[in-house]
């Protein structure tokens, strides 16, 4: 029943984020602050672990593709589909719900247990769409630059780490990296994207926004809405994934 | 002028505010006071609007509450200054970004006049060079006057005050609670204050309503507090010895 519940007070909370700001130049401002809170200050993690996994990816390829049956470019070709599918899109957005959901929740929750939320609504300032509203454009329209970066390092350290193995040469790396380019693939994963960003920045949101408490409480919502976003990317991918490829 | 009309407040089966009326005069400083529970938070976030009473209406200067539309409740909360128990600053801002912030929200003022306002409000309240400082920088006395720099920063017709004393030392209390009263009377507000500080209450009262269990207990004011029979209102303000013997030297002289 309190499931329900929060599922309704969700949609109704989305119903306050999506109306006009107020003061378009507040909203400016604070859309700039939460594409580098959001956005820029994610960089460095994303490109270290994808940069890597893409490492990891190629070497099992490769390891695992022992018969000389089996093409070299084979492990090129694995590596970047299994990196614009999944890995790019899915597993970073996961990475992103832990790192930057826990952030969007202790600020909000942080904001409501000091009665700063109750300071905005006496002034008249529509909390949810000033505070909201920001970091779901922020997230929405920057991940998928985020992902795309990550597609892009995931294939390369792949490549860097042929070199450094020497379990298989560039060349056939890179005929398999080029091998059945298909544009909509790279479309798909982004459409992913925009939608596991919309999770990302919402469901942390709603837990901070309603938390109720100290913050014993605010920890305990981050940590909720860490793992309910994580379920929420996961079956979301699944249900897109059957859409859009299915 | 505002005026409380039976106001009625629950939560799930709590009855909190159970009929409480009053009014509010320009101009004066009216206290809230009551035991924990007895309804004080509730009925002052019921006044800002926070909280929708079930039964009863607020008029604030001829304009109900309950008639107003979302639009007419949002031009009204401009004319509120709130100065929160725990000052309720943006700890991720400066101290002129917060006191700027309504500025910035309902003004279209260039940032030189924004400027000029946060440095004489700032003025106002006795603080000087803060203005590039986080709220984490300053004792809980400047966060104070802060709060009630940012609350006063568009020149509100109505400021309300929950706690304002709360983990100040008693000097510092005494320098807030002339700053409210000095500000109410040069602005002609109306000041509602929630407290506990009896201090306070002695000091800057000119109205005080004791709540017990939702209802209105007691009104009277400084003058009246020390004269009154009701049992409730001396048990309460007069728990301490102190108070007890205060009391007896002033109705002897």
């Amino acid at each position: 029943m309190k499931y329900l519940q929060n599922i309704g007070l969700y949609f109704i909370m989305l119903g306050q984020v999506f109306k006009k700001p107020q003061k378009v130049s507040v909203f400016r401002e604070n859309l700039f602050k939460e594409v580098e809170e959001l956005g820029l200050k994610s960089l460095g993690i994303v490109a270290f672990i994808s940069f890597f996994v893409g490492g990891v990816v190629a070497i099992q390829t490769a390891l695992n593709v022992d018969s000389p049956w089996i093409p070299k470019y084979l492990i090129g070709f694995a590596t970047k589909r299994s990196i614009i599918l999944e890995f790019a899109p899915t597993f970073m957005s996961i990475i992103l719900a832990g790192k930057v959901g826990s952030y969007i929740t202790s600020s909000i929750g942080t904001m409501r247990v000091t009665e700063q939320i109750d300071a905005l609504e006496v002034m008249g300032v529509n909390a949810l769409n000033y505070l909201v509203l920001p970091k779901v454009i922020a997230a929405v329209f920057f991940y998928p630059f985020i992902v795309l970066l990550a597609m892009f390092l995931g294939i390369f350290g792949g490549w860097i780490s042929g070199f450094m193995t020497g379990l298989f040469i560039s060349d056939s790396y890179i005929e398999g990296v080029r091998l059945d380019f298909q544009p909509y693939l790279i479309r798909y994963a982004l459409i992913k994207t925009m939608v596991f960003a919309f999770a990302i920045s919402t469901i942390p949101s709603f837990y901070g926004f309603y938390v109720k408490g100290g913050s014993l409480e605010v920890g305990k919502a981050s940590t909720q809405a860490v793992v309910w976003t994580s379920i929420v990317i996961i079956l979301l991918n699944y249900f897109l994934t059957q859409m859009l490829l299915g | 002028m505002i005026e409380v009309k039976d106001i009625h407040k629950s939560f799930g089966d709590h009855h909190i505010l159970k009929g409480v009326s009053a009014t509010f005069h320009k101009g004066q400083t009216s206290m809230i006071i009551g035991s924990s529970g007895s309804g004080k938070t509730v009925f002052l976030k019921c006044l800002l609007g926070l909280f929708s009473p079930e039964q009863g209406d607020i008029c604030y200067d001829d304009r109900y509450y309950s008639k107003m539309t979302l639009s007419e409740k949002r031009e009204l909360r401009k004319e509120i200054g709130m100065v929160f128990q725990g000052g309720a600053l943006f700890d991720s801002e400066t101290i002129e970004d917060n006191i700027k912030f309504p500025l910035k929200m309902f003004t279209d003022q260039s940032g030189e006049e924004m400027k000029e306002r946060v440095n004489f409000v700032l003025n106002r309240v006795h603080l000087e060079n803060v203005n590039n400082k986080f709220p984490a920088e300053l004792s809980g006395g400047m966060q104070k006057r802060v709060a009630i720099a940012r609350a006063i920063v568009m020149n509100p017709k109505y400021l309300f005050c929950d706690e304002p004393n709360s983990g100040l030392d008693p000097q510092t209390a005494i320098v807030i609670d002339n700053l409210i009263q000095e500000i109410t009377d040069e602005y002609q507000m109306i000041t509602i204050i929630n407290s506990h500080d009896m201090n306070s209450v002695m000091e800057i009262g000119e109205k005080i309503i004791f709540l017990k269990q939702g209802l209105k207990e007691w009104e009277g004011s400084y003058k009246t507090i020390f004269k009154t029979d009701n049992k409730a209102v001396t048990d309460f303000v007069y728990s301490s010895n102190l108070y007890k013997k205060v009391r007896e030297a002033y109705n002897k002289s």
